[in-house]
């Protein structure tokens, strides 16, 4: 497939004082590794000759359906938190499009595996978001069925997930699935932190020697909690995969459109048995790194209002009404179903209850163990000792 | 019956399982045209092919993470680590990812992923060949930990080890490898123990030995010489590090009413610890002596011409039986 890590090389810092120019902080879709971007910041449609798209207007305000959604439910699981009905919730706002974008571009078939923070993913794979908040609110740590919804649980560990993945590209050799009409491929989320992580490296290893069919999709958010690029990378991300011996291309994480196209060529490639891609989504962590994180210790309030005029819901809204393809009865259904999904995922949060005490130790092998039903019954016992029945 | 060495017999054992399933698979560093640094998985690439006995990247984590992969996906992958010492780096998956997949998604998903790490010292090896990180996997719920110590075992407990719809950590006394024993391929499997079970290799009715993997032989071999002493020894061989087959284990104390344990790795706060805890709770009253440990000191593992000083060998275990005799 065609990609931009060829002409990228030439950009490529030749001093050694790192700066955001060299990292590409600030591509330009016209510069040699610069963004693939097909609807502008200001909601202009351009052309890009590798990614023609053939979307209708119903595919265009689905899309825009799903990012005031998803951001709906982001907003209305931050309040959740800061009333204390969460414990935390690591924020998607600013992501939307990263994930919108490549989560609609997949096949039914296709299996993700995604960070913590993959909301967006999520409800491309129809995981009821309310699943998302007990893993938040401390009821369960994932508890959705990861083979019904082609999506795997959340992992927290960083970039441990990217190995998983591999794997399980590599069970799609063996099972035959790549090639032909019914061909499957994985996808795997990680941001720009994951890629100092040696288990991405090691991911990105199997990937290419066993040509696993299989997506790398990194979602440069710019900041690791606190730790900007410059901390991760001399180069920028998607020219890594070069040196693995694979194809990476830099996207416009904030344009939808974009991000649906080049996962979806991807994709197919992978399907087709023409191996990994890295993807570099271009984007910006809008919120904190969670609820329990403070970026005014660590970053310029100007960055994010510079962020702010790229904002991927604004875009797709401009272009939509301009093109006179939705009419304001269509915003207005759109913010008056985020009303009611928010009420519906505030409501469902704030009833949840508790799992009973002795849930915990259930799961923990295929069948207990003796010294586990020993203590079980022995916990058991002593909260019966304080209230007849309280632990069963 | 057929003679067979331990390396063998675990290679029989891996055999059958990948023509017995065909969603069984191998992997790891050299294990497909060399057959393994100590040749446990020789010719099986040869006769089940290179997508199922799969030459990986020298990388441990990658090894245990995308079996975890190929897990979700239905298959039942044999991870080879090339020694003990080389685990660690596959630690965080092990620990993070394998052990707790099933309880963190509430019993959704299984991972029947078998971890075998050739284990131990006495072979005269460099740094990180020798070592006994056992208690490090027993310490972690939803692991399941299983060292072999004879041919027979080795050759049903791999097999009940990949039917295993939990993870396993198998662990394989290196220096016994060559150790020949006799084995039923036929019925070995069928008959065998459950894998959670320990056994007892020697009955005896004056102290109770508590041992796994290298030290089972060095065990029997104590007690052979106490015998001459007129001591009668009971050889418990654990099998089943985690969990505990407690109920062997204070069968045997109950009758004895002395108990010694022994291995490899350091004592502080080794698996001979948490069995010392439960035995004086579970028999209290009847034991004639404290629980006993003998086995590696509070050191990293000492150069190979001191192993035998760090070593817990047929001396040492005496020793131990001694002392319990001194209460």
């Amino acid at each position: 497939m065609t990609v931009e890590s060829g002409a990228a090389t030439t950009a490529a810092p030749a001093s050694p004082v790192i700066t955001s120019e060299a990292l590409g902080r600030e591509p330009a879709p016209d510069q040699p590794g610069g963004l693939v971007q097909l609807l502008t910041p200001e909601g202009e449609r351009i052309e890009h000759p590798d990614y023609l798209l053939d979307l209708s207007a119903d595919d265009i305000r689905s899309m825009y359906r799903d990012l005031v959604l998803v951001r709906t439910i982001d907003t209305v699981a931050i309040a959740l938190q800061r009333q204390g009905e969460l414990g935390i919730w690591a924020s998607l706002l600013g992501q939307e499009a990263a994930q919108i974008g490549s989560g609609r571009a997949l096949s039914p078939g296709d299996m993700v595996f995604p960070t913590y923070r993959e909301h967006g993913v999520a409800w491309c794979r129809g995981i009821d978001p309310v699943k998302l908040l007990e893993l938040y609110r401390g009821v369960s740590h994932g508890g959705w069925a990861p083979e019904e919804h082609k999506f795997h649980l959340y992992t927290i560990v960083i970039g441990a997930q990217t190995l998983h993945a591999t794997g399980y590209a590599m069970g799609l050799q063996r099972d035959g699935a790549v090639g032909g009409e019914a061909a499957e491929a994985v996808i795997v989320y990680f941001g720009d932190g994951a890629t100092s992580q040696g288990d991405v490296n090691e991911a990105f290893v199997w990937a290419s020697v066993f040509n696993a069919p299989i997506v790398f999709f990194c979602q440069n958010n710019q900041w690791a909690i606190s730790e900007p690029l410059e901390k991760q990378s001399r180069i920028p991300l998607y020219q890594r995969a070069r040196g693995f011996g694979f194809p990476g291309l830099r996207v416009d994480g904030n344009d939808v459109l974009a991000c649906y196209a080049v996962t979806q060529k991807a994709m197919q490639a992978a399907r087709e048995g023409q191996g990994p891609t890295l993807i570099e989504a271009f984007t910006y962590r809008m919120g904190a790194h969670t609820t329990t994180d403070d970026p005014t210790r660590y970053r310029l309030a100007s960055e994010l209002e510079m962020w702010k005029l790229r904002d991927p819901i604004e875009r797709v809204r401009a272009y939509l009404a301009r093109t006179g393809q939705a009419e304001p009865e269509f915003f207005a259904e759109v913010d008056a179903e985020a009303k009611r999904v928010g009420a519906r995922v505030r409501e469902a949060c704030r009833t949840m209850p508790d799992p009973p005490p002795l849930a915990i130790f259930d799961h923990v092998y295929a069948e207990p163990t003796a010294i586990l039903r020993a203590e079980r019954e022995q916990y058991a016992a002593y909260l019966d000792s304080f209230t007849e029945g309280a632990g069963r | 019956m057929t003679t067979l060495t331990l390396s063998r017999a675990i290679n029989e054992g891996l055999r059958k399982a990948l023509e017995n399933d065909p969603k069984v698979l191998i992997m790891g560093e050299d294990v497909g045209k060399l057959g393994g640094v100590f040749r446990v998985t020789d010719g099986l690439q040869k006769d089940f092919g290179e997508a199922r006995v799969i030459d990986t990247p020298l990388a441990e984590s990658g090894i245990v993470g995308t079996a975890i992969g190929l897990a979700l996906r239905g298959y039942r992958p044999v991870c080879e680590i090339q020694f003990d010492g080389f685990v660690f780096p596959a630690v965080d998956q092990i620990v993070s990812q394998l052990a707790k997949m099933r309880y963190r998604s509430r019993g959704q998903v299984s991972l029947p992923v078998v971890i075998r790490i050739p284990c131990g010292g006495g072979i005269g090896a460099v740094e990180h060949h020798s070592e006994s990180p056992e208690i490090l996997f027993a310490h972690t719920a939803g692991l399941r930990v299983v060292a072999c110590a004879d041919a027979a075992d080795a050759f049903a407990m791999i097999q009940q080890s990949i039917s295993s719809d939990d993870p396993v950590i198998f662990f394989e006394p290196k220096r016994r490898y060559w150790d020949k024993g006799e084995v039923d391929t036929v019925n070995g499997v069928a008959e065998a123990l459950p894998l959670d079970r320990a056994k007892t290799v020697l009955e005896g009715t004056d102290v109770t030995l508590l041992t796994y993997g290298p030290l089972v032989r060095t065990g029997l071999e104590s007690a052979l010489a106490a015998r001459e002493d007129g001591r009668s020894v009971e050889v418990v061989d654990l099998r089943s590090l985690s969990p505990l087959d407690m109920d062997a284990i204070c069968a045997s104390v109950r009758k004895t009413g002395r108990c010694v344990v022994a291995h490899e790795a350091p004592v502080y706060a080794g698996l001979g610890a948490e069995i010392a805890a439960r035995v004086t709770e579970q028999c209290f009253y009847r034991l004639e002596a404290p629980v006993l440990r003998v086995g590696g000191f509070a050191t990293p593992y000492p150069p190979s011409r001191l192993e035998e000083h760090y070593l817990p060998d047929l001396d040492r275990i005496l020793d131990a039986v001694d002392r319990t005799f001194g209460y």
